[in-house]
């Protein structure tokens, strides 16, 4: 349908308001503030309001965006996060960290000739304004039907399957490994990111609506799967995460100040290493800073760098600046608090001193050959152009594989030939009886948001399986 | 909360043994297998291998060496206290199977970690040869314990307090010269186990240590216990603990195991200024 862009286009988008870039990069707290409720209206008057909304179509779980945004244009921002839970139970945090570029706002009409509509702070408005004032309504549980199931993992497809179960009036107990809540959210993506305040807010919602959380248990060693159906589990969803760091495999790699980017952001978020010695969890903090990667995971590394004080924080990537995986708005930032980017480069090896730890990195340039599997164009070596990059923390972000932990002690679940869990895209059943999965274990590295997605769809599937049955 | 029942000092106040109500954990771990441990809040999360576990009463026992800022906050934990979080069981079981005769080498609390491996193999009907040793006397720990489960018990101090007087390879050493040896376990200090896998490598004896590098979450998730063994990066977490002692880059690991040295420094030394 074609709507009339022309006419209505006449405010532009609202900035959003941020730390600037030199103060924040020396500390931990959140970058940008988030639109007050002026600011949040007027962006919301932009929305055209499309009789066919293409952000709808480019939302994973498909949220009423055009409905949100018009009880947000109205003041009614209680009624428009009613709205937003509706498809999507984790609105604070997508608001946040979904790549809206490529999803709602890289199919909104009004960006095809300008900016398109802030989805992504308008959604992140609705919810903090919800957590903020307390002013939403609770949803109501269904009555009781004495199923249980079990979630294995509190990332943000177990969180999803645990929300959507409790309120269709099953008992949910979530069993993660981990001695807090949230997976990558907790554990991965920074404070200054995504406050850790507000993760645990969400999952305190669902205890508070009943959902039982099981801390410090792994899955396939505390407890095995065949174990929670004897203990009277109707039904188990697996939502572990990819979870396995990869490595580079070149020499030198296990010196001391190389982390995987797992290790690194584990000590610094979950651990709180950034605040050592108030806690106990020590840290290389390292001058001379190189990320290997370029992925959300990387630019949340090369940020933290800056914030433990590094002089200076490099991201080396094999590609070019067009293949950068990240998030637009993360390699923005990182840019203004001074990341440095090197494209096109590689790393041969590391070197150390005699005290084993890292000194500098051998890399070699790259130039563009031909496109590859995934249609991006292959980096091919440029003989000959190895040079040295001195550094005293290397932090290796090239991408997880699946952890075998939990696969290789359940029974009957088929994987695929890279260890990933095969479930039906539809509903996330396995291949094993009453058992689904879905997230980063199933789709390998992916986004907050098809994990929800994939949460949800599993939750559907299960509710129907506890009321009629495989 | 994780309470402790039962609390012991050793070797002077250096060591000391938490039993500690873990029943899930209890009910599932082998020997071999370790938990991590984090006292609070704000606590570290510790790898420790468990010196014995007690399914019935639903215990697990850790023995611990006072050598930093968080054993030392374990240390002050009384009965009726506990630690906030403790994950397990995590780690390999020792593959415990009949070889004929085995010898047992350990030393410091490494003989913790050794005692229930030592009874697995003898319940496993091996003819089981142990060595222990210690700095001195009074620091050893475990000796009857030990004795009630091999059929040789040898013991070594350095300084000649007791027993031997030397190290433990030295009394290795005589052993395999007299027995058709099927398998040697040594746990203990890096140094100890990089000699003990030095020699049985010239007598041609399969050996298995339990490595004890830094780890974080011990479920293959970080990469930080990452050892070279064979020539190949394992993550002893989910690998190990126990590799074959003469295929380990102990040299790798004693400069890894220096990573934090300085930062435990200041820890250690905040700690102490605030309990003083
Ligand atoms: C640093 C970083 C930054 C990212 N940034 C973004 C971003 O900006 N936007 C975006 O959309 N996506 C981002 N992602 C990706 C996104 O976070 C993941 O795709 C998403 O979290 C996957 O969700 P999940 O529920 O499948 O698994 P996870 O979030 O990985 O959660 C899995 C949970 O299961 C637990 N677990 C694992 N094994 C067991 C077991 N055996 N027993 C019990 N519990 C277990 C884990 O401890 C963990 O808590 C980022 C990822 C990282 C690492
Ligand atoms: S956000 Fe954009 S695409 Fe969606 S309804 Fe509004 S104007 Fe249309
Ligand atoms: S401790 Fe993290 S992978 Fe072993």
């Amino acid at each position: 349908m074609a709507e009339k862009p022309e006419k209505k286009e006449k405010t532009p988008r609202q900035p959003m308001p941020e730390q600037e870039p030199k103060a924040r990069a020396r500390n931990f707290e959140e970058v940008p503030y988030g639109y007050g409720p002026e600011a949040a209206v007027k962006e919301a008057e932009r929305c055209l309001q499309c009789k066919n909304p293409a952000c709808v179509d480019g939302c994973p779980v498909a949220v009423d965006i055009p409905g949100f945004i018009n009880l947000i244009k109205q003041g009614e921002f209680a009624r428009s996060i009613s709205k937003i839970w509706e498809k999507n139970s984790l609105p604070a945090v997508c608001g946040r960290v979904c790549p809206q570029e490529m999803q709602c706002e890289g199919r909104c009409i009004i960006g095809k000739k300008g900016e398109p509509v802030a989805i992504g702070n308008l959604e992140r408005f609705a919810a903090d304004f919800a957590r903020k004032s307390g002013e939403c309504e609770l949803p109501t549980l269904a009555q009781p039907t004495g199923k249980r199931v079990a979630v294995v993992g509190s990332g943000p497809a177990g969180l999803t399957v645990a929300g959507d179960l409790i309120l269709k009036g099953h008992q949910v107990t979530i069993y993660e490994a981990f001695h807090k809540p949230g997976g990558v959210l907790v554990y991965g993506i920074p404070e200054f990111r995504l406050p850790k305040e507000i993760v645990f807010s969400e999952v305190a919602a669902l205890e508070n609506m009943g959902v039982k959380l099981e801390l410090n248990q792994v899955i396939g060693r505390t407890i095995t799967v065949e174990e929670l159906f004897a203990e009277g589990f109707d039904a188990v969803f697996l939502g572990v995460g990819a979870g396995l760091p990869r490595f580079l495999n070149v020499p030198g790699e296990n010196l001391i100040g190389i982390y995987s980017a797992n290790e690194y952001l584990t000590r610094s978020n979950l651990m709180k290493a950034y605040r050592f010695p108030e806690y106990d969890t020590p840290i290389i903090k390292g001058r001379k800073v190189i990320t290997l990667g370029a992925g959300n995971v990387a630019m949340d590394a090369a940020r933290t760098a800056l914030r433990l004080g590094a002089e200076s924080s490099s991201i080396v990537y094999r590609r070019s600046r067009e293949e950068v995986p990240a998030r637009a708005a993360e390699v923005h930032h990182a840019e203004e608090e001074g990341v440095q980017f090197h494209f096109l480069t590689a790393p041969v090896k590391f070197l150390g001193n005699e005290k084993g730890r890292l000194t500098g990195m051998v890399g070699l340039k790259m130039a563009l050959g031909e496109p590859d599997d995934s249609g991006r164009r292959r980096p091919v070596e440029i003989k000959g152009s190895e040079f040295e990059m001195e550094c005293d923390l290397a932090i290796i972000a090239v991408g997880a594989n699946a952890n075998p932990l939990l696969t290789r002690s359940t029974e009957g679940l088929q994987l695929n030939k890279w260890g990933y869990i095969v479930a039906d895209e539809a509903t996330g059943k396995t291949s094993r009886k009453a058992v689904w999965a879905g997230g980063d274990i199933v789709t390998g590295s992916a986004t907050v948001i098809l994990a929800m997605g994939a949460g949800r769809k599993a939750a559907d599937s299960i509710h129907d399986y506890l009321v009629r049955g495989w | 909360m994780f309470k402790i029942v039962r609390r012991e000092e050793m070797s002077g106040g250096t060591v000391v043994l938490n039993e500690i109500e873990a029943p899930l954990i209890a009910r599932k771990a082998k020997p071999g297998q370790f938990v991590i441990i984090k006292a609070n809040e704000t606590g570290e999360r510790v790898p420790l291998t468990m010196a014995d576990t007690d399914p019935v009463k639903g215990t697990i026992t850790l023995i611990y060496m006072v050598v930093g800022k968080s054993t030392a906050l374990f240390k002050t934990l009384k009965v009726g206290e506990g630690y906030q979080d403790i994950i397990g069981p995590l780690g390999k079981p020792t593959h415990l199977e009949n070889v004929g005769t085995a010898v047992c080498v350990g030393g410091g609390t490494g003989i913790a970690v050794l005692h229930p491996i030592t009874r697995g193999l003898k319940q496993a009907g091996n003819k089981v040869i142990s060595i222990i040793g210690a700095r001195s006397k009074n620091i050893l720990i475990l000796e009857d314990q030990m004795r009630a489960v091999s059929d040789e018990l040898h013991v070594c101090t350095d300084d000649g307090s007791y027993g031997h007087h030397g190290f433990v390879t030295e009394v290795l050493k005589t052993v395999l010269d007299k027995n058709k040896v099927g398998l040697v376990v040594g746990i203990g200090p890096v140094p100890m186990m990089k000699f003990v896998s030095k020699i049985t490598k010239d007598y041609g004896v399969k050996t298995l240590v339990s490595l004890n590098p830094i780890m974080i979450d011990g479920t293959g998730m970080c990469g930080g216990c990452r050892v070279t063994v064979g020539g190949k990066t394992q993550f002893a977490c989910v690998d190990g603990p126990e590799f074959d002692g003469h295929l380990v880059d102990f040299d790798e690991l004693t400069l890894r195991l220096q990573a934090y040295c300085e930062d435990e420094k200041e820890c250690y030394n905040n700690f102490c200024t605030l309990k003083a």
